[in-house]
């Protein structure tokens, strides 16, 4: 593992509602960690805190890079990524999401279709990439979405409740991903989910978040 | 009876012959509603986008205006033009008044709050997501608000329509401006006024009917577009 987050002392409220009081835990390792915790109990919100899409009340979040700490500038956000509940799928076709960033970065590289090709490949949606994104189902926009995190190859992947809402087939081929991207060691993955079993099979690490708190891990 | 009937049948002999009159009139009307189209387009999307984008102290003031300026009565643009541009006007040195640009400049101010509030109104209608996935995946600030206007460029497309629909169909303004002078500054729509009370009502039933044709197929364009921007974002 390349990127080490540290999470100091974070706290988080919304309106009188504190969601995250004092959280600290630091990622430290390649692997999967399990994040569970009942609804509201603030899993979702610690993810976006250490994804950079929101901002602390207080604490701190610190990344550091083989030891030395990293500006928390769009170098860094472009370093790690996070696959929201609901995915955000542009109104275009599979590949054309799937190409979407690595064309911010930089759209003159040559290898831009066969990375995409990789990671549509990846997620078992190769053959889905000319079909236009809205009209996949629940499961596929969730693989979509995988696919369209995978090709920038995040050093910090956080997926939050990646199995939502998905049927049975599609949670088992989301499950494999996971644990095929923990088998090639390229990041380290945070996950959400109310699934303990789940969490179980996959994760390396199981976190549990209460009272604003990660509490305890094994 | 008979000379509505012989109008029509009079009117559809000018368009099968091309009428070079005819011709003229209907060019220089979409010149003049084009060229507005498109300055009111450069002015109005970013300025929708921007109220559509961001937070800012009043803004809400500013939408508020632009939807009423939506519905400004053309021949009040068109006063305002004219005093604008006329000989003691602040810009009259311009000698604009009675020019197919000051007909341009009165139709681009007419357009101009429909495509802003028509903008706006397709940007905002964007799932927040969208935006939050863009930076997610890399994107800086600058490129994740693209994303988002990407995304409602079917809205803005309309609004795009909806705003060459109201510029041909305008003869307020643009008579009080263009001064409907034959050759130069006569469209459409102040043809169809003038030959209408000239009693002479061929030219302005062949105008009418292109008129009506071309204010189909911009409603046609429309419902295209809409019905290919059905397909929500809903994931």
């Amino acid at each position: 593992m390349s990127l080490e987050l540290v999470v100091s002392n974070i706290s988080k409220s919304y309106s009188s509602d504190a969601i995250l009081n004092n959280c600290s835990f630091t990622f430290n390792s390649s692997g999967i960690y399990a994040l569970m915790g009942p609804n509201g109990s603030g899993k979702s919100t610690f993810l976006r805190i250490c994804a950079l899409l929101e901002t602390p009340d207080s604490g701190d979040i610190s990344f550091y890079s083989e030891g030395k700490p990293v500006i928390k500038d769009i170098s860094l956000m472009r370093r790690i990524t996070l696959l929201l509940p609901k995915i955000g799928v542009f109104n275009t076709t599979v590949y054309k999401n799937v190409v979407y960033g690595l064309n911010i970065r930089n759209p003159q590289r040559n290898d831009i279709t066969s990375r995409a090709e990789n990671a549509l490949d990846f997620v078992g949606m190769l053959q889905k990439k000319n079909q236009k994104a809205l009209t996949l189902s629940s499961g596929e926009t969730k693989r979509l979405g995988i696919a369209r995190a995978l090709v920038i190859e995040p050093e910090i992947f956080f997926l939050d409740e990646p199995t939502a809402s998905v049927d049975q087939q599609n949670t088992e081929i989301i499950e494999e991903i996971i644990q095929k991207l923990k088998k090639e060691g390229r990041s380290t993955i945070v996950i959400t989910t109310h699934d303990t079993a789940q969490a179980e099979r996959l994760a390396d690490k199981l976190l549990f978040i209460k009272h604003g708190q990660i509490s305890g891990s094994t | 009876m008979d000379s509505i009937l012989e109008g029509f049948i009079n009117a559809f002999s000018l368009i099968v012959q091309l009428d070079r009159e005819l011709l003229n009139i209907i060019l220089l009307s979409l010149e003049v509603s084009g060229s507005a189209l498109v300055i009111a387009s450069f002015l109005g999307v970013p300025a929708g986008s921007i109220l559509g984008l961001n937070k800012f102290r009043g803004r809400g003031f500013v939408i508020s205006l632009s939807n009423t300026f939506m519905g400004l009565p053309p021949v009040v643009v068109g006063l305002f033009v004219y005093l604008l541009l006329s000989r003691r006007g602040p810009i009259g040195f311009m000698a604009l008044l009675y020019t197919p640009s000051a007909m341009i400049t009165a139709q681009t101010i007419l357009i101009f709050p429909i495509l802003t509030s028509l903008c706006h109104s397709a940007v905002i209608s964007v799932d927040p997501i969208i935006r939050q996935a863009a930076v997610t995946l890399g994107a800086t600030p600058f490129q994740a608000a693209l994303t988002v206007i990407k995304e409602a460029r079917y809205g803005i497309l309309s609004g795009v329509i909806a705003g060459l629909g109201r510029a041909m169909g305008e003869v307020g303004a643009i008579l009080i401006v263009g001064g409907n002078i034959a050759g130069y500054t006569r469209v459409m729509t102040t043809t169809i006024a003038l030959e209408t009370d000239k009693g002479n009502f061929e030219l302005a039933l062949a105008l009418g009917i292109i008129l009506l044709i071309i204010s189909l197929l911009i409603n046609i364009g429309l419902h295209l577009i809409q019905r290919k921007g059905m397909v929500r974002t809903i994931r």
